[in-house]
């Protein structure tokens, strides 16, 4: 995913010879990465072809694309109700992310470029918070969540997930980096905060805020053990909880689970394909010494 | 993790000595009254959303976990549940079922993470193809893969459950209470590769090139400079990918949830399933739930705190 070309990491003449593979080493690192990869796609493989078949003749040449049938997708995308699931899920998704987004720029802005009581302090109390797994706090979200008739609802699946420790840290980090001198500059230009921050701030972090929010959507589009918590209601079922109902439902023929799963896989695997940079972005943020 | 924690460093080298005293000077003066209300609006939206979802949950949890509940209402029954919790049969289970579980993925997964990204990180013609397809299963999400790991073991329909002949005679893989946790970890250790194979090939990436253009020069053959180039430099990335996965296999529920449901006999019922599976003990009682989130929340700190301090001596820094 990460493109690297061998120009531009190498740069002199020594590195090539080692980056460079030849002759029969050559032949077995091929074989081998062939061999890896043909391991790692089998199991998207063998439910690509499963999913074209009937389901009485699923061992019937199981790698092999024979007895194709196309109804099994139509099946899932009725019993699944999964056009319903999809549509919950985008709306889900993009309010937490656009939330997560807004309110981490502005969070992260106060902490880099504002002066006020108790900084120090806020700032310990939100990064504690990354500690916090979600496990702990679900028992009594999910009352709040009752409290609040917020069950079966967009409320109950974005609110709490509408600002993170997570996204507040990443943008601060960058915010970090601009100089003050550039806000000096721009205060004597006789621009205000919410200018600052609209003109250079967030056009400066361009990158990481992708990042905050490709990470932001695939967090919020893979969960699963809240919504399986405080939905009852097969409409209000995201993709995920979705998969759930159509594995679990009294009707299971596992061709038309598996066609269910592909059309739930797609559309992420479009979004990530577009998107690799960001991800690897967001993914490694603190993963890699800076 | 820690590791985002450090700010980067300045980008100005200008920036001189006095410029750093005169900012230091001005910054512990008086605050300024239109910056504090700002600041309120800025975080405003941020300090009801965690207060109210994750810091009140975690006190109020911390209650709650001395009670037992049901439909009518809930009682006290004092903070000796944590003991009573942690020391009963079903919780020790649930440890040492999630501590196997970890014990086999983490390892496998990031030993094989490792190796792909080595393999993939050398320049050779078609190596971005390669690459894409090693990243490729961070699309899955949990849910995902576990139904496409179903698929395959499964006794009914199951290609590898069929070519193993694992089919009529015996229960099937995730039935079987000697082979279910291994078939679980297969989809987990599958499911996580793409993050793994992300992650190290970023710190791959990272590695000065020059360093192993001297090794070369040196003599070191390419299993040297593995062991004492490459390990060493990426040894901070490596430390992060454990912990995280690590900490995601102490918080497994999904693929417990689709492929076992925490069978056969509790032999997959890890810690998280145990809180919030169906037909737990703490099924339908808030207060027991809580009680072993909160237990779930302390193993959680308790082992990334070991990690750091055992594996962060060997991890080499870059200054």
């Amino acid at each position: 995913m990460p493109t690297r070309t061998g120009a531009t990491r190498t740069g002199s003449s020594n590195l090539a010879v080692i980056d460079q593979v030849h002759g029969l080493r050559r032949v077995g690192r091929y074989s081998i990465l062939i061999l890896m990869a043909a391991i790692v796609l089998f199991p998207i493989y063998v439910m690509v072809v499963g999913a074209f078949k009937p389901a009485n003749k699923l061992l019937v040449d199981p790698l092999l694309p024979t007895n194709l049938i196309f109804s099994n997708f139509g099946d899932a995308w009725r019993f699944g109700h999964l056009g319903r699931a999809l549509w919950n899920s985008l709306v889900v998704s993009v309010l937490i992310t656009v939330a997560q987004v807004v309110t981490s720029v502005l969070a992260a802005y106060a902490f880099v470029f504002l002066r006020f009581p108790l900084k120090s302090l806020a700032f310990g109390l939100f990064l504690g918070t990354l500690l916090v797994p979600l496990e702990a706090t679900m028992t009594v979200n999910r009352r709040t969540m009752e409290n609040l008739d917020w069950i079966n609802s967009y409320k109950g699946l974005t609110v709490p997930f509408l600002a993170t420790a997570f996204g507040i840290f990443l943008i601060r980090q960058v915010f970090l980096q601009i100089p003050k001198e550039m806000r000096e500059a721009a205060q004597m230009d006789g621009l205000g905060h919410f200018g600052f921050m609209r003109e250079v701030a967030v056009p400066l972090s361009r990158p990481t805020i992708g990042a905050l929010a490709l990470f932001a959507f695939l967090s919020s589009w893979n969960q699963y053990l809240w919504p399986v918590l405080i939905t009852t209601d097969e409409k209000y079922n995201t993709v995920q909880t979705g998969l759930k109902a159509l594995k679990q439902g009294g009707f299971s023929q596992p061709n038309v689970l598996i066609a269910g799963t592909i059309i739930i896989a797609l559309p992420i695997f479009i979004v990530l394909i577009s998107f690799q940079r960001q991800l690897v972005r967001g993914l490694t943020a603190g993963a890699v010494k800076g | 993790m820690t590791e985002a924690l450090t700010p980067l460093p300045t980008v100005i080298p200008g920036l001189d000595r006095k410029t750093a005293r005169r900012r230091r000077k001005s910054d512990r003066g008086k605050y300024r009254l239109a910056d504090s209300g700002l600041a309120l609006l800025m975080l405003g939206p941020s300090i009801v959303i965690l207060g109210a979802f994750v810091i009140y949950p975690l006190i109020k949890a911390v209650f709650l976990g001395a009670q037992r509940c049901s439909v009518q209402g809930c009682r006290d029954t004092g903070f000796n549940q944590y003991v009573d919790a942690f020391r009963s049969t079903q919780f020790q289970n649930a440890l040492l079922v999630t501590a196997k579980y970890a014990l086999i993925t983490v390892p496998i997964g990031l030993v094989l993470g490792v190796a792909l990204a080595v393999l993939a990180d050398k320049y050779m013609r078609g190596v971005g193809f390669f690459r894409t397809v090693f990243s490729s299963t961070i699309a899955t999400s949990v849910a995902v893969a576990s139904v496409i790991w179903f698929f395959l073991l499964n006794k009914d329909v199951g290609v590898i459950a069929s070519w193993l002949g694992g089919t009529a005679q015996t229960p099937g893989y995730l039935n079987d209470p000697g082979t279910a946790l291994w078939a679980v970890s297969a989809s987990s250790i599958w499911a996580n590769l793409g993050f793994t194979f992300i992650v190290v090939t970023a710190g791959l990436q990272s590695v000065p090139k020059d360093l192993y253009e001297s090794a070369y020069v040196d003599g070191a053959g390419g299993f040297t400079r593995f062991t004492n180039v490459t390990l060493p430099l990426i040894s901070p990335t490596l430390l992060f990918t454990t912990v995280v996965l690590t900490t995601r296999a102490f918080q497994s529920f999904g693929e417990i949830d689709l492929l076992t449901s925490g069978g056969p006999r509790g032999t997959t019922t890890t810690l998280t399933y145990l809180a919030y599976g169906n037909k737990m003990p703490t099924s339908g009682d808030d207060g027991l739930r809580a009680t072993i989130s909160i237990l779930i929340f302390l193993v959680l700190v308790v082992l990334a705190l070991a990690q750091f301090r055992g594996l962060e001596k060997r991890v080499h820094y870059a200054n």
